[in-house]
């Protein structure tokens, strides 16, 4: 017989392992994402978009799933990393893409770094406030040192060079989706391997109950500002993104309704499970496609409708009514070849 | 310099008619109505259409715009807002966001994207000079109309029955609730009172602020610091902020005009570097 404590740690270390591994469900997922580069060729560009607003709302799942933390603003990041992608392909500083997307993720995050401080301070309110006033302050930056930025034209001229020196920019999208589908899957890998650490955990624990993780010893303010920096350094990555593949970027990058749009993506798709971002992508990039061509210019008006809506009618209602799926998701997620249901599940569990 | 303070003041008090109901909503229920906004934003359009189309005189629009954005409120707050108070902040912005982008895109449907002008009567255009500084007559008649407004909304919270009840609500609901005090109908009036006060302002400020589809996005950033900088517990609170931010703004403009825009958002940061729980949050 071993020591009890220690076969516990044991169990818990062997569900935590457990949970990490990828699911045939997921990796399912991602060949059928992989199989849309050779299946879908003339989709290429609508699928980038998914790809960057997907990236996009996996960022802001980081810290509104994961963390609890409320943005009203987080376009903020988005718009400095495009215009930071767009002004180094201008003016040539990085001309390898990849290089100039991690660069302006990392200027991206720095930002998100120094204001994560004022965020952090005081009740969801002051959040709402704080996140909106900093996506307003970086727009009207933009705004007004239009000789840099291109002001309200937009910033224009932009020339990206080709990916690795060899792989250019074409017209109809296909480098740009491959490119942005590879920076998502990465990305997407590395989020999933943080959320599932330690840090990730501990972050739940912040979102459930911040003054009781503190008595256990958590340090609820730096895994906030950690995490708030990460999330930047992605949305900052997901608008370089958008710049390099469109070579454009313009004020509208910062604005509340995109902050609003990569909300209701998530809210879609659901928060803190990370997939929530991806499909809330898909099924907003449908649905916009739809709705534009019953009436282009009032699409505001429908994505306030659905907001309320899915208020009204709630979230945990309409996860319910998605139960069955989700149980499916789950059966399937847990079959594993030659074994039934591992037995340290149940160990573990009472 | 004189004339720029009174501007200021003017604009400050302006700011407080406006966002004040939010402050109460947001004391009372700690509920985060971001679509604040959008009942001031039909107190102008109301009044808009009932000066420039019906020929109503200006000044009997001005209660007729409170009733309108107050009877507005009450039905928006009896039907929806209701459904949203036990839920979580994040569905409360969500919900209020909707409302925000639904009352732009209408607006924007029904009378056009481009900018409203209220036909202002003559008595109160142009200027007076009172004791050597340049006065704008419809600044003046702001200031007055507000700082009334004030007076009677301070008499109302601490005199009245009714102040009484609200206040009880605001600083403890279970006990207010356990003394019988109806809560959800002393909320609902406030939040009718709000809106109506809302509305008021937005018929007031077509002339200073500017009135199109937009507003309650351009003037969501002010009202979320009147309510954060002054706190929720008093009305002197957010009167005191919004005049700092009205005087703060106008001086911004005037003194640094290429930087102006970013007076504001100075302000609110000081501010909260300095108090972060408003500047009189009461320990709690």
């Amino acid at each position: 017989m071993t020591d009890p404590a220690l076969s516990l740690t044991d169990a818990v270390t062997a569900f935590l392992a457990r949970r990490a591994r990828w699911s045939p469900l997921e990796i399912a997922f991602w060949l059928v994402a992989a199989s849309t580069i050779w299946l879908f060729p003339a989709k290429h560009l609508i699928l980038t978009e998914i790809c960057i607003w997907a990236l996009f709302a996996l960022s802001l799942d980081l810290i509104l799933g994961y963390a609890g933390v409320i943005s009203l603003g987080h376009a903020a990041f988005f718009g400095l990393g495009a215009y930071a992608a767009g002004l180094m392909g201008k003016h040539g500083l990085i001309a390898e893409p990849l290089l100039a997307l991690v660069a302006s993720g990392i200027i991206a995050a720095v930002i998100g770094f120094v204001t994560s401080f004022l965020v952090l301070r005081g009740s969801d309110l002051t959040r709402l406030m704080v996140t909106f006033g900093v996506a307003l302050i970086l727009r009207e930056i933009a705004n007004k040192y239009s000789d840099i930025t291109g002001g309200a034209d937009g910033l224009q001229g932009v020339e990206i060079g080709p990916v690795f020196g060899r792989f250019r920019f074409d017209l109809f999208g296909h480098t740009g989706y491959v490119y942005s589908l590879a920076v998502l899957f990465v990305l997407f890998v590395v989020a999933r391997r943080i959320v599932q650490s330690p840090f990730g955990l501990s972050l739940q624990a912040i979102r459930g109950n911040p003054l009781r993780s503190s008595a256990v010893g958590i340090a609820v303010n730096w895994r906030l500002v950690a995490i708030y920096t990460l999330s930047a350094g992605y949305a900052g990555v997901a608008g370089a993104l958008l710049a390099q593949t469109q070579a454009f970027a313009s004020l509208e990058m910062f604005s509340i309704e995109r902050s609003a749009d990569v909300l209701l993506i998530l809210i879609i798709g659901g928060t803190g499970y990370l997939y929530g971002g991806l499909i809330g992508a898909l099924i907003y990039r449908f649905l916009q496609d739809y709705l534009s061509e019953l009436t282009a210019r009032y699409w505001q008006f429908w994505i306030g409708l659905i907001l309320v809506a899915i208020v009204l009618i709630g979230r945990d209602r309409i996860g319910r009514w998605l139960a069955p799926a989700q149980k499916l998701a789950e059966t399937i997620s847990q079959w594993r070849p030659g074994r039934a249901r591992p037995a340290a599940i149940e160990k573990a569990e009472p | 310099m004189l004339t720029i303070l009174f501007d200021g003041v003017a604009y400050g008090m302006l700011l407080f008619v406006l966002a004040c109901g939010l402050s109460v909503t947001l004391g009372l229920m700690n509920f985060v109505n971001l679509a604040h906004g959008s009942f001031a934003m039909a107190g102008g359009y109301f009044t808009v259409v009932l000066v420039n189309r019906m020929g109503v005189p200006f000044l009997a629009c001005l209660p007729l715009a409170f009733l309108f954005s107050a009877a507005l409120g009450a039905l928006f707050e009896r039907t929806l807002y209701v459904h949203v108070y036990r839920k979580s902040h994040l569905d409360q912005v969500l919900f209020t966001v909707g409302l925000i982008f639904i009352s732009v895109a209408g607006l924007d449907y029904l009378m056009g994207s481009s900018q409203q002008f209220v036909n202002i009567p003559e008595m109160l255009q142009g200027q007076i000079n009172v004791l050597g500084v340049g006065v704008g007559r419809y600044r003046l008649m702001i200031i007055a109309i507000c700082g009334l407004l004030t007076v009677l909304l301070q008499l109302m919270l601490t005199k009245t029955r009714f102040g009484s009840r609200l206040r009880a609500a605001v600083d403890d609901q279970r006990v207010a609730r356990g003394l019988g005090i109806n809560v959800g109908a002393v909320f609902g009036l406030t939040f009718a009172f709000g809106s109506g006060l809302a509305g008021l302002g937005g018929a007031l400020g077509a002339e200073i602020l500017g009135l199109d589809p937009v507003f309650p996005l351009k003037y969501l950033i002010y009202f979320l610091i009147v309510v954060t900088v002054g706190g929720t517990s008093s009305i002197t609170g957010p009167f005191v902020a919004s005049i700092l931010l009205g005087i703060g703004d106008v001086a911004g403009k005037y003194y640094l005009p290429t930087l102006s825009a970013f007076v504001i958002y100075c302000i609110m940061i000081v501010m909260l570097l300095w108090r972060p729980q408003g500047l009189f949050a009461r320990p709690r």
